[in-house]
């Protein structure tokens, strides 16, 4: 019994001791923040993950629940005066319930016909924001007051590079204990054939709907983290290259894998602030880069790593 | 007991008429066999009544209870499974996970019990092991469990969907061609397997082109042709009806299927 | 009535490169099974060639037929060094390369090219055709019937060569396709050589028109997925609908509503359509045959 927890919980142990550990290594505070951001977007990406690696189902437009969570933390201190704590939790709410409303009818979408649902549902996000301008502040967007909790400001980034390490073990511990679960198995089985599935009693629709609010509640926390930390927020937050972006690192880090979540969260937010030494030939690497990963490591960094080192085993 | 039943079903993709107003009146604690020459409608009507496809016309009725229109997902909740001629495995997934996923209606956790693994969710786990495990035993699987499922052999799958769906403890099991592609050796253990469920009270319907299994096992046989029912009988009955001989020469012709019949 | 007309040109023609964004996405689509997020950069790439060949004193015909050419290039180079080594890949895997690529062309457009945007004089004059009370601009009847005699060409070329019958058995089964002798590569090849053909001269045709710049791409790639989708994808008639749909609905609500809104209300439009026909306008159901 304590070894099968001891399996099942390892990835969020280890992770737990690399945020530890991590900043002995830090060679200047510059460090702190780079970190705090990996493991924000790595919070979003182990909810997508779970959408698209476990059960099976691609969403182009998540960078819209960022977008809600990212608000939520402007709209409820500046308008009516919460906490922004509070305002974190009250996110995750509204998004649940947004992915709720929204995923039950487009959840029925397969294939590509989903990914152009979600991909509009984001951009709706996103051109709400733009324009709603006396809630929102428009394209220029609106600062975000800090973050008190208790009597503590949170301002440096340290601070967030402890609370982001938290949550993202936290993150993961609820993903891997749903991963071994029923409803677990259930979208798993929905990830390889849905006519199975359902044949052995699983409400394929309940269970994506359930997931497709899960992983819309980790990516409101995470957006509501991005602007607390970033101090300002624009409508960009919520846009369809924020929603690849995320698209990006799970695939890159690998389709359901929760470690490859962290990893592919860690490459994507650091290698365009290595690639800036490079001026204006960042965007054209970063673009040959991502398509030399996906071209040789087509499962995803984790994925393959692990085949190659079980295929040396041998 | 009338486990099945199923009065005028019929259903037509574009023009053709895949099941066409076919009566079944299947008694409880048997095997029963579904045959009939290839494309004449037999996986078409297991996914009418399995609730895959809804009948243009015509109802089902499940241990007396009209379930016409309902849902896979409902009708396995009223205790119905079946297997998938071509395989429907869950090939990211273990052996032993694959059985685990059969035992979902059994399950009872909700999904904050599921997000924070509340001692229900370790007991209910430990639980489904045990049960899929028991039913890999009796497909005679339980030393691949661990294995990746995608890495099985053709015929180990059949056995899996069989073990998945005995995993959740129906009352009715429908067996699309669990033999086809098998060995001799290995279709004696399908056999032998059917044996066992249907000891177990389990109704088992089976379709199957295998005639030496299908005439040993079957307390009645169902013959279906271009989606009609062309005559329904003991083996004995069916086997000397001059129409099914025919029926299986004009598709077939080959002198095995001939002598499988006598 | 005329400001109805109005919005129809406008509509239309912005349509009219929508459905040909999404004719390049069904036709790669159609081969492989691909996704090419990469096709609005061939878009971009036949408008800022053009753009920058004139520039250095080329006339724009000659300077347009050199931007077709680069940019069907590029589109063969695509195939042949990203996705063929890729080959077997998951398609979300695929669907990555290719906005990589897509990232790719657009980081390489702001370094040879520039940042600014640029437009095209046409060839037809500036001066708007009174009609019924609304104005078109000449190039945009021009857009409109360039596009006709694209699709007209297509079809007749899938309808009546050999190499068009290749590609529809290879769109309807590339494993028995391969079987009875045709070069499944070559057709994958040419597919994203015509796709991208296609985009550069949606390019061209719109740059006298609306503005370019090297980063007009992804927009273009989300409006033409949207319309092929919205068609059914697979579907070429579809894609053609769907363009001029979008456009329109663009149009309309830009024009009744506000032009804010245009992308919402045509994406809401979409997002409702496919709810009620989960396959597209013109896409064929698939029912899982187990
Ligand atoms: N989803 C579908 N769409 C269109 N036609 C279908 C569909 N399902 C079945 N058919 C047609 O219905 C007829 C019966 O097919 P079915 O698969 O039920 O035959 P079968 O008896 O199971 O054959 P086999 O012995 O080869 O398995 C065939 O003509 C088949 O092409
Ligand atoms: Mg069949």
């Amino acid at each position: 019994m304590r070894t099968l927890l001891e399996t099942r919980l390892l990835p969020a142990i280890v992770v737990a001791v690399i945020v530890v550990i991590l900043p002995y290594f830090f060679p200047s505070a510059y460090y702190f923040r780079v970190g705090a951001l990996v493991f924000i977007f790595a919070l979003a990406v182990v909810g997508l993950n779970l959408l698209m690696g476990f059960a099976g189902q691609v969403s182009l437009g998540h960078a819209g629940f960022l977008g809600i969570g990212a608000y939520s933390v402007v709209i409820g201190p500046v308008y009516f005066g919460l906490p922004s704590w509070l305002c974190v939790f009250v996110g995750a709410t509204v998004s649940g319930a947004v992915a709720f409303l929204v995923g039950r009818p487009i959840l029925r979408l397969k294939g590509h016909y989903l990914a152009v649902a979600t991909l509009g549902f984001g951009l709706l996000v996103a051109i709400v924001l733009t324009n709603e301008a006396g809630w929102t502040g428009g394209p220029d967007g609106m600062s975000v007051p800090r973050l008190a909790l208790f009597n503590w400001q949170v301002r440096g980034s340290d601070s967030w590079y402890w609370i982001a390490g938290a949550t993202l073990v936290g993150g993961f511990v609820l993903a891997l204990n749903l991963m071994e679960s029923p409803t677990g198995r259930a979208l798993q089985a929905i990830h390889d054939s849905e006519i199975a599935a359902l044949v052995l009693g699983i409400d394929v629709a309940r269970k994506k709907l359930t997931i497709f609010v899960i992983s819309a509640m980790y990516a409101s926390v995470a957006g509501s983290y991005l602007a607390l930390f970033n101090g300002h927020v624009t409508p960009d937050i919520a846009g369809f290259l924020r929603s690849i972006e995320l698209v990006a690192m799970v695939v890159l880090g690998g389709m359901g894998s929760i470690v490859g979540s962290l990893v592919g969260a860690a490459v994507l937010v650091v290698l365009p602030q290595a690639l800036t030494i490079f001026h204006e030939y960042e965007q054209a690497l970063l673009g040959f880069i991502l398509m030399v990963f996906m071209i040789f490591l087509r499962r995803g960094i984790v994925p393959s790593v692990a085949a190659t080192f079980a295929g040396r085993r041998k | 007991m009338i486990i099945l039943q199923t009065d005028q079903l019929s259903i037509a993709f574009g023009g053709v008429r895949a099941i066409d107003g076919v009566n079944l009146a299947i008694e409880s604690g048997q095997v029963y066999s579904i045959i009939g020459p290839n494309g004449s409608g037999k996986t078409t009507l297991f996914n009418l009544v399995s609730g895959i496809y809804t009948p243009d016309d015509g109802s089902i009725r499940l241990a007396g209870e009209a379930v016409t229109g309902l849902a896979p997902d409902q009708l396995a909740r009223r205790g119905l499974s079946r297997t998938f001629q071509n395989l429907q495995i869950f090939s990211r997934m273990s052996v032993l996970e694959n059985v685990m996923v059969g035992r979902h209606r059994h399950e009872r956790t909700g999904i904050f019990a599921d997000l924070f693994h509340w001692p229900s969710v370790a007991r209910q786990n430990q639980a489904t092991v045990e049960a899929a495990r028991a039913a890999l035993a009796r497909v005679d699987l339980a030393d691949s469990a661990s294995r990746p499922a995608g890495s099985l052999a053709y015929g180990a799958l059949k056995r899996l969907e069989i073990a998945r769906a005995l995993a959740s403890e129906p009352t009715l099991l429908l067996l699309d061609e669990p033999a086809a592609g098998c060995n001799p050796v290995e279709t004696e253990e399908i056999d032998g397997v059917i044996r066992s469920i249907v000891k177990d009270g389990i109704t088992v319907v089976l379709v199957e082109h295998d005639m030496r299994l299908v005439m040993n096992i079957s307390s009645r046989i169902h013959v279906l042709a271009s989606g009609r029912t062309l005559t329904e009988g003991t083996p004995e009955q069916v086997r000397s009806n001059v129409a099914v001989v025919q029926a299986y020469l004009g598709i077939h012709g080959s002198q095995e299927s001939n002598r499988a019949f006598h | 009535m005329a400001e109805l007309l109005q919005f129809v040109f406008s509509g239309l023609t912005v349509g009219a490169i929508y459905a040909l964004v999404a004719l390049g996405f069904t036709l790669i689509y159609k081969a492989s099974d691909i996704i090419n997020f990469a096709q609005g950069e061939f878009v971009m790439l036949g408008g800022m060639t053009t753009v920058f060949v004139t520039l250095a004193g080329v006339s724009l015909p000659l300077a347009a037929l050199i931007a077709i050419i680069v940019t069907t290039a590029i589109g063969l180079a695509l195939h042949r060094f990203a996705i063929e080594p890729a080959r077997g890949a998951s398609p979300v895997a695929l669907i990555m390369i290719t906005i990589g690529a897509s990232i790719f062309l657009r980081g390489v457009a702001q370094i040879i090219f520039d940042r600014r945007f640029h437009s095209l004089p046409s060839l037809f004059g500036g001066d708007p055709i009174k009609f019924g009370g609304a104005a078109i601009l000449p190039q945009s009847l021009v857009v409109l019937a360039s596009a006709m005699v694209i699709v007209t060409l297509l079809w007749l070329f899938i309808d009546r060569t050999l190499l068009g019958k290749a590609v529809i058995a290879t769109a309807a089964n590339r494993l028995a396709a391969r079987l009875i002798g045709v070069d499944t590569r070559r057709i994958v090849d040419f597919s994203f050589a015509v796709s991208a053909a296609i985009g550069a001269i949606a390019g061209v045709l719109i740059t006298p028109i609306a503005l370019t710049s090297y980063d007009v791409g992804t927009l273009l790639a989300l409006k033409g997925f949207a319309a092929a989708m919205l068609g059914g994808i697979g579907s070429a008639l579809g894609a053609v609908v769907g363009g001029l749909l979008i456009g329109l609905f663009e149009a309309f609500a830009a024009g009744y509503l506000s032009s804010n809104y245009k992308d919402a209300v045509a994406f809401l439009i979409i997002l409702v359509v496919l709810v009620s026909i989960p396959q597209g306008l013109f896409g064929r159901a698939k029912i899982e045959r187990v």
